[in-house]
This record gives C-alpha cells, structure tokens and sequence, in this order.
C-alpha cells in the first residue's frame, strides 16, 4: 500500500532520514518505534506530504506522491499534538474538513460518540485541554473511513477510558482492509495494537520485522523488553565493530 | 479554493484587527474631509496617510497571521487539498479582508463625499498597493520559520519602499546631475511600488508640480493612457511577481 | 459750394456758426460708395480710388480677392454682414497710410504669409486715429500690425489663426506707437496674442488671449502702459514682458499655462510697476522674475500653480503685500541666499503657525521656500520624489533646523485669513 523507496531528508546539517526503504502493506498494523529524533515524525510528514524529501521516493497505492495530493483522500492522521484555529468551534471544525474532504457518504462518526465531542459542538478550540484535542483528532482521523490510519503518539494525553476506546476501535478496524502507522513510546500499547515492528534509529531503519518474530528471537514475551535486547545488542555491535 | 478562503476569512474577521483598521481609515478620512474645505487639499492629505499606512498595516498583518494560521495549514496539509490551493486561498483571504477594509475606511466615504477622477485613482493605487505588500509578505514569512525575524524583514521592506529607496534615488540623482536623468529616474521609481502609486495619484490631483521644466517629461509618459496603464501594469507585477515566488517556495517548504 | 458761399453771405461775423456750417457742408458732400452685388461699384479698388477724404465705403456682403488695397485717403471701410475680403494665401490685404482711417465689420482671411515682410491683414504705416473695430480676421499670418501710429483703437475683433501652420505671425502686434487702446478683442492661434515694442501711454483691455503659440501678451521697451481685466489663458508659454518701467496691470487673469518653460508672468528688467489684483491659477510657474526692481505685488491671488512666485537673486526692492497663495505646490523659489525684497501681510495656506493675540496676524514667520523647492531647483529630476515620505521628512527638519533655505526670505506677518 505504502512504498518508501530510499529516502533521505536533512534539515540543515542534521541528517534526520538516511535512505529509509519501507514497505507497508495493507490489514497490517504497523508500530513505529525509536529514540526521540530518530526520525520517526519526520517520515510521518513525508508520507502526508508536509516535508519534501530530498532523495527518494514515496509510493502510496502505488502511485507517487510527488506533486500529488489526491491521494490524502485514503489517508486519516491523528497528529502528534493537533493544533487547531484557536477561533473555531469544534462543531466548525467538523463541518469544515468534511466540506474540504468532500467525501462525505460513509462517515464514521462512532468516536464522535464515544468521546461525547457533539456535546461539545459550540466549544472553542483553543479553550480545550490537551486531552480534548486528542479526542477530537483521533475521531477526525477515523472520520472518513480512511484506508490507511497514521496515528502519531495516539495515547498521549488521554484519559484512562478514553485509552481503551481508542485502542478498542482500532482493533475494531484492524479487521476492516486498513493500514495502521502507529508511533508511541509505551510499549504496551504498540504491543496491544501491531502486527509488525519498525524500529528507527538515527534515521536508519535497525529492525523491520513482524511482531511475533522479534518477541522470537530476542526470547522476549513483551515488546518493550524484546526492544530493549535489541539496543544493546546494537550497542554492543557498533562497541566491537 | 473559495471554500478555504471563506474559513480563513471567518478566522480573519474573528480577530478585532482588521475591524479596527477599518474604523482607524473611516476615522481618518472623515476627519480629513471634515478639518479641510477643499476635498482636494484633503485627497492630499490622505494620500500620504495612504502611502504611509496601508503597506504598513498590510505587510504586518499578513505576516503575522500567516504565522498564526501554521496550525490551520497545518491541519489543511493533512488532508487532500492542493497546497497551491492552501496557499492562494490565503493570500485571496487575506487580501480580500484588507480590501475591505479599505474600501470601507476610504474608498466608499471618499468617492461619496467626493467623486472625482482622482479619488478614483486614489482607490486604485490604495488597493492595488495592499496586495503589493500583502504579497511581499507572504514572500518575507514564507521564506522563514521565525515569526520575530519575519516581522523584522517585512518593517524593512516597507522601511526600504517609503523613505531608503527615496533617498537612494535622490542620491542617484544628486550624484549624476549633470547628465539627463529622466528616463533614469523614470525607471528607478518604476521599481518602488509606492513611488509608482503616488506618481498615479499625482498626475490625477497634483499635476503642478510634474508640470515644471523636467515635469514635462514625465508629464507626457504616465499622463498618457499608456503611462497609467504601464504603472498600473506594473504594480500588478509588483504583486504578482512576489506571489509566484512565494506560493513556488511555499509548496516546497517543510511544515 | 453755392450754398456755402450763401451761408458766409449771413453769418460772416459769427464765428461759431461759420464753423458749425462748415462742418455741415462738409458732411453733406462725404458721399458714400456701395460696393459688391447689387452695388454701384463691384470692386473695392475702384471705390478706394474714387473716394475723396471723408468718405464712407459701404460693401455688401460677398467675395473679395484684389490683392493688397492701399488706402491713403481719411475714409471708413464699413461691411454688411462680414463681406470676406480675402489675401488668397498671397497678399497683405489692407494697407494704411493715412490718419482717420475706420475698418468696421469685414471678415479678412488667408493673408500671405512671408518669413521677410511681416504680411498683415491690416497694417497700419504712421497712421494717426485708426479705428478697427468689430472685424473677425481668420488664418491671417499678422493680423492687426500697427507701425509707428498714435491714438488707434482696437476693438471687439476676433483674431483666430491656425497654431498648426508652419510660419505663424502675431495677432495684434505694434511696434513704436502710442497712446494705443486695445479691448475687447479675443486673440487665439497666433505666435504671440498681442505683441507691443516700444509702445507708450496705451491701454490693454478685457481683451481675451488663449491658445497662442507662444505669450499670450508680450512686450518689450514699452513704457506705462496699463493692462486691465485681460484673460490670458493657455498659451504656449504665457506672458513674458521685458525691459519695461510702470507698467501696471491689474485684475488680469493667467491661467492654464503649462509647460516646461511656461509662465503665467515673466518679468524681465522691469522697474517700477504694479501688478495688483491679478489672478493667477493652474500655471506651472505663476510669477517669475529676473533682474526687476522696485515692483509692487499687491492682492493678487495665487492658486494651483507649481511655482507661485520664482524670484531669481538679481530682484531687488520688490514688495509683496497681502496676496493670497493657496494650494500651490511650491509657494516660492529662489535661487540665492541674499534677499532684498519684502513679503509681508500674504495669506499662505500652508501656514502652520499660531494667533495668541488674535488680530489676525501669526505670531511666528512663514518662510515660504521650502528645502524641497530648493532641491527640485537645482535637480529637476527629484520633482519625481514630490509628496513621497522622504520628502515631507527633508521639509520637516528644515523648518525646525534651517540651513540651506535663505532664512531671510519669510513673511514676517504671515495673514491667518485670506485678504479679501
């Protein structure tokens, strides 16, 4: 479904991506995982198209991203820390991606329920707690009924409850033909909701594997330890070399 | 396009500022009219207020609230909308909302109170010079992440248009006096978009001081149709020009 | 001559009725001649030969083309309806050599035109008391010339020519003449409107110059003339007068003249004169003057002009008293720093000045040159820069820290009202 060719991005001096191949295929869910900078973000946005890498290429069913921008019409994103128009009311902001989408038929409006958000309508955006906004990005996310499901750092911020409904509806759709990009630092989490394990470091990409596989072969029963064995075998290779 | 325009717009209009730039240009032209019998004496008058502050409110602003709307591109970047579309709708916002501003402030007392060919013109470069600087400022904030280094390049283009490139052009002139400097000068206030908007103005209200002994010269080309349209012409390049520079940097920046 | 010679019979010792009767007699054998269709004479020519001193010459309406007609007898030339008496692009078509001579009422057209002779449609040779009144001249080269004559009058003729033709004369033009009166005449498409030199004691009135090649009026060595309500307007470059004492205009408009070097009033050598009342608007140069002495400016008004008043450094002793400036772009220009004439009581509607005492008067000077002006003076390019920022700063510190405008020059009673 999502084909990264390559790529490399820096900003100034710093190398954030260095030539990171990827392949990401549908009915998966895949879990992003790496050190803070270690690049994880920054694939994120160049898979959404806000940052332009500066060689390779990104394939989204398919079809090159360059210069493109319909193909966002299968992609939802629940961004790290969803900034909104401070002015706009949550009900506003609803109706207007849904105006700018277009694609209004088949909305999937159950997050909207679950988190209450239409009793919120008349809220200003820039009133609400952080908590909040993740519940409204994570509904916009799922809003569309998108084929592939970027989630960066979903569970940070929320509620205990509003943890669990976000990780039940994702399993839910987990089920349904989706691509699932997920990025957390709690380990429990990812090990709940993925199927397969990318893990970044320093823009490089160390581990691409299914989940089963590394629990296998670093003798690990949870993803955070199996991680863990990872790094310092890593560790100890880069010591020796 | 239109769609993402009338949601910025909405955000524009939320804020009290382009409000209180309206009320501040109603105020100073009612209040020109009314100190001054001669609506012509007050047409001058306005005209410096005019070249003086609507580059300045209109580079500032839009500055600012590009840096302010980063979340809304932001937001817009994520779903399937064309970043050219984003980009243009914000410009059409944004000067739209000026416009009107202006329009209100200036153009609809001015042209009630006194229709004339001048006031005409007046209306024309006014406008024509808010999105002039409009688009220099999408050019200015565009080209950086840092909002305060943005502000700062920005005063220094409207700094550089009003009062620098003046001196400079006198200096030219001061230095090489003894040489025909007309057609020189002539194409050295070509490349100041308020110099261009006052000599417009001129020609229509204060044609006496053109009309001297080199006057004459310049007389003759923006006094004639094909002046005024070359002039005209120009500040649309003026606008034009930075836009396309801006909106090509635009699509390749990171967000 | 039989009922003369019965008339002394009676009255020989009375003076006063002898002379009475001799002016009857003298009416009664004045004939007049007709000529022209339906006319006992068909030529203009034959009529002018035939006329003895104080005859009347009567010609109906019509064509006339016989060339240059001299007349040297006292006589009067009167038309019904126009009758056209044309040059045929050839011929000056009235020339005057004697005293008493009236042309009244004739349409003269396409006069020659000479580079040489200054070919008129009536020109005057020491002529003494002639009247051209009501005479409409069109594409004449001159129109009226007068040469060496006294006491003329002209009046209520219109002078049109066409500014386009390649040679183009004045429309009324004297040379060494005096006692002249010129009014009510409207003069347009000529080189200069009215053109004197070395005329004295005569007066120019309510006469109407525009749309001349070159001055609307203009003179030279013409000594105490008086120009009254004229309206010189739109011509190539206004009025120029030169090397001239007590002239006095008054009540004269100048107006619309535009152009590089155009004037609504160039002054050159004069002394002695006053120009009072006068009215100058939308000139690009309202007053200039160069090496005149002891003039008075009185109440004029200047309005709209690019320059009001230029006084070059060579004027001294000029006197501007209670004129009114209002939106001109520059108030006055000069181009020394030493100053010899005095302004005084004027109304400036860029004054910014104050009243505490209220009589009327600011209690700080106007200084009516600006930096500004003194820059364009020196590079006429920097009139591009006019109304900019830069600008209005420059003006700005000069007023508060003067340094290159002459400080002298200022108005010391600035008016807080317009002088009525």
């Amino acid at each position: 479904m999502i084909k990264v060719n390559d790529l490399s991005k820096r900003f100034g001096r710093l190398e954030v991506l260095k030539s990171v191949s990827l392949d990401f295929h549908t009915s998966k869910s895949y879990a992003m995982i790496g050190p803070n900078g270690s690049g994880k973000t920054t694939l994120i946005k160049c898979i959404l198209g806000m940052v332009l890498p500066d060689s390779g290429e990104i394939k989204v069913a398919d079809k090159s991203i360059a210069n493109d921008w319909t193909y966002r019409h299968q992609i939802g994103y629940m961004p790290q820390i969803g900034r909104y128009p401070d002015q706009m009311k949550i009900g506003q902001l609803f109706e207007m991606i849904r105006d700018l989408r277009g694609d209004a038929s088949n909305l999937d409006e159950e997050l909207i329920k679950e988190f209450r958000l239409n009793q919120m309508k008349d809220k200003r955006l820039h009133t609400l707690s952080g908590g909040t906004r993740q519940k409204v990005s994570a509904a916009l996310a799922f809003l569309f009924n998108p084929r592939i499901l970027i989630l960066d750092e979903p569970t940070a911020g929320l509620d205990p409850i509003a943890v669990e409904t976000l990780k039940a509806k994702i399993l839910l759709e987990k089920n349904k033909e989706r691509l699932f990009l997920i990025t957390s630092h709690i380990m429990s989490d990812l090990d709940e909701l993925s199927s397969h394990v990318i893990y970044l470091e320093e823009g490089k990409v160390l581990f691409n594997d299914s989940l089963d596989l590394l629990k296998e072969e670093t003798r690990e029963v949870k993803l955070g330890r199996a991680i863990a064995t990872i790094m310092k075998r890593n560790l100890t290779q880069t010591l020796t070399a | 396009m239109i769609k993402i325009a009338k949601y910025v717009m909405y955000d524009i209009l939320r804020n009290r500022f382009v409000m209180l730039y309206t009320v501040f240009l109603l105020v100073v032209t009612l209040s020109m009219f009314s100190l001054d019998n001669d609506p012509g004496k007050a047409t001058l008058s306005l005209l410096n207020i005019i070249l003086l502050v609507v580059p300045l409110v209109s580079i500032i602003f839009t500055t600012i609230h590009f840096f302010n709307s980063y979340e809304f591109i932001e937001l817009l970047l994520a779903q399937p909308v064309n970043r050219k579309t984003i980009f243009f709708a914000e410009f059409i916002a944004i000067a739209f909302a000026l416009s009107c501003a202006f329009v209100i402030g200036v153009a609809l007392p001015m042209l009630l109170i006194n229709f004339t060919d001048s006031t005409l013109y007046l209306v024309l470069a006014g406008l024509l010079l808010t999105f002039v600087f409009v688009a220099l400022a999408f050019g200015a904030s565009v080209s950086t992440r840092d909002k305060a280094k943005a502000i700062g390049v920005t005063l220094l283009f409207w700094f550089y248009f009003t009062l620098i490139y003046d001196g400079l052009i006198l200096y030219v002139i001061y230095s090489f006096s003894d040489y025909p400097l007309e057609k020189v000068t002539l194409a050295l206030v070509s490349l100041n978009p308020i110099d261009l908007a006052r000599i417009i103005i001129l020609l229509k209200l204060d044609l006496s001081a053109l009309m001297g002994y080199t006057g004459a010269f310049y007389k003759n080309f923006f006094g004639s149709s094909l002046g005024i349209t070359y002039s005209l012409l120009l500040l649309v390049a003026w606008t034009l020009v930075p836009l396309i520079l801006a909106m090509r940097k635009f699509v390749r920046k990171d967000i | 001559m039989g009922r003369s010679g019965h008339a002394i019979q009676i009255t020989l010792r009375d003076g006063a009725v002898l002379s009475f009767l001799l002016f009857i007699s003298f009416s009664a054998i004045s004939r007049t001649w007709t000529v022209g269709p339906g006319g006992e004479l068909s030529s203009i020519r034959s009529a002018i030969q035939l006329a003895s001193h104080g005859d009347t010459i009567r010609i109906l309406p019509g064509i006339y083309r016989e060339g240059n007609l001299i007349i040297q007898k006292s006589i009067t030339l009167i038309g019904t309806e126009y009758p056209v008496m044309d040059g045929e692009s050839k011929y000056e078509i009235l020339t005057i050599a004697a005293p008493n001579v009236s042309i009244i009422g004739l349409k003269f057209i396409n006069t020659g035109v000479g580079s040489i002779n200054d070919i008129a449609a009536i020109k005057a040779l020491e002529s003494r008391r002639l009247k051209v009144i009501n005479n409409l001249f069109e594409n004449t080269f001159f129109g009226i010339y007068l040469s060496n004559s006294v006491g003329c009058l002209i009046e209520k003729n219109i002078l049109q020519s066409n500014i386009d033709a390649e040679q183009i004369g004045n429309g009324i033009h004297a040379w060494k003449c005096d006692s002249i009166t010129i009014r009510n005449n409207k003069v347009s498409g000529h080189r200069d409107g009215i053109y004197f030199e070395f005329v004295t004691h005569s007066q120019v009135e309510n006469n109407f110059s525009h749309h001349n090649m070159r001055y609307g009026l203009h003179f030279m060595f013409s000594h105490n003339d008086d120009y009254r309500s004229n309206i010189f307007q739109n011509n190539g470059a206004g009025v120029a007068v030169m090397y001239t004492v007590g002239v006095h205009m008054k009540g004269n408009r100048f107006e619309d003249n535009w152009g590089s070097a155009s004037f609504g009033l160039l002054l050159k050598d004069i002394r002695d004169s006053n120009i009072e009342k006068n009215f100058f608007s939308r000139n690009t140069t309202g007053i200039y003057m160069e090496g005149s002495s002891r003039c008075k400016f009185d109440e004029n008004t200047f309005d709209q002009n690019g320059w009001a008043v230029k006084i070059q450094a060579n004027c001294d002793g000029n006197d501007f008293t209670k004129n009114t400036f209002t939106a001109n772009t520059f108030d006055m220009a000069t181009n020394g720093s030493l100053v010899l004439n005095t302004i005084d009581h004027n109304y400036w509607d860029k004054y910014e000045g104050y009243d505490l005492n209220k009589d009327g008067v600011g209690d700080v000077p106007y200084h009516p040159v600006s930096l500004y002006s003194m820059v364009v003076e020196k590079m006429p390019s920097a009139v591009m820069l006019w109304r900019s920022f830069l600008v209005y700063l420059l003006d700005r510190t000069e007023k508060v820290v003067p340094s290159i405008t002459p400080e002298s020059l200022n108005d010391v009673h600035p008016l807080m009202r317009m002088a009525r």
